[in-house]
């Protein structure tokens, strides 16, 4: 049961902490400087944005959740199974963000789905 | 003038750090947290000494340094790109972790589980053949 709720914060958490962090950026506008003071002032620039705050907040929650699974099953197994966050986030993407998600697009999302369902049903 | 190109060849070279530094982030960690072992929280004693084991272990904090390159990559190619375009694409990241989990943690990766690995990769392939931005700019 325990497993499933880590699973569940790791996906969940980490897709609206990625959709976040993703509308924060969106609102800095496209990078062009990679030097790094640049690179520093673009990040400073990010922490100011609430959006940035609650990503990062979400993304920490699914970090422990990921060190907790970690501790008792394989590596090859538990990050494969966090790619089920391909269908919340193109629907986060589509919804949350406004994106237009083309059919080939959508065929991807599909096949990494099927890719994941392979990798659980493979557990060793 | 043409922008497309210079738009590709940022947001390639992005994920291709990510798909390096993302992978070998988890491995690490991976390697840390079975040293700490499975963690039972049943007091604030014992969730102080499962947080201890976790900060002081040299493999933890090696992880999160690969993490945080994987995070700033991320963060940066998302301010051009569709975050419905980076997810997927930033996936063939489960190949690598595999592969790394093979070689540096001894790991056993069962048939149907490498097939899995390589559909999620094809899909990788078709999601990377579409534009990376399908909004106008802010």
């Amino acid at each position: 049961m325990f497993k499933l709720i880590y699973f569940f914060m790791i996906v969940v958490a980490g897709t609206g902490g990625e959709l976040c962090v993703s509308r924060a950026m969106k609102g800095i506008g496209e990078v062009h400087d990679f030097r790094p003071s640049a690179v520093l002032q673009v990040i400073g620039r990010a922490l100011r944005k609430k959006w940035m705050w609650l990503g990062i907040g979400l993304m920490t929650l699914a970090f422990f959740s990921l060190l907790a699974v970690l501790s008792f099953e394989k590596v090859s197994f538990v990050v494969p199974v966090t790619a089920l966050s391909y269908v919340a986030g193109a629907l986060g993407g589509r919804f949350f963000l406004g994106e237009r998600i083309s059919l080939n697009r959508w065929t991807g999302i599909c096949l990494v789905c099927i890719g994941v369902t392979l990798v659980f049903l493979g557990k060793g | 003038m043409n922008t497309h190109k210079p738009l590709h060849f940022k947001t390639f070279a992005m994920i291709l750090i990510m798909i390096i530094a993302g992978p070998l982030g988890n491995v690490l960690l991976g390697r840390g947290m079975k040293r700490v072992g499975a963690a039972s929280i049943t007091s604030l004693t014992s969730l102080a000494h499962v947080a201890d084991s976790i900060f002081t272990n040299g493999w933890i904090w090696l992880g999160v340094a690969s993490l945080l390159t994987f995070f700033i990559a991320n963060i940066l190619v998302l301010s051009w790109a569709d975050y419905s375009f980076v997810q997927p694409a930033s996936s063939m990241a489960y190949g690598v972790v595999a592969l790394l989990s093979v070689l540096l943690l001894g790991e056993s990766v069962t048939l149907l589980r490498w097939v899995g690995i390589a559909i999620i990769c094809l899909g990788v392939f078709i999601v990377g053949r579409t534009h990376p931005r399908t909004t106008e700019h802010s």
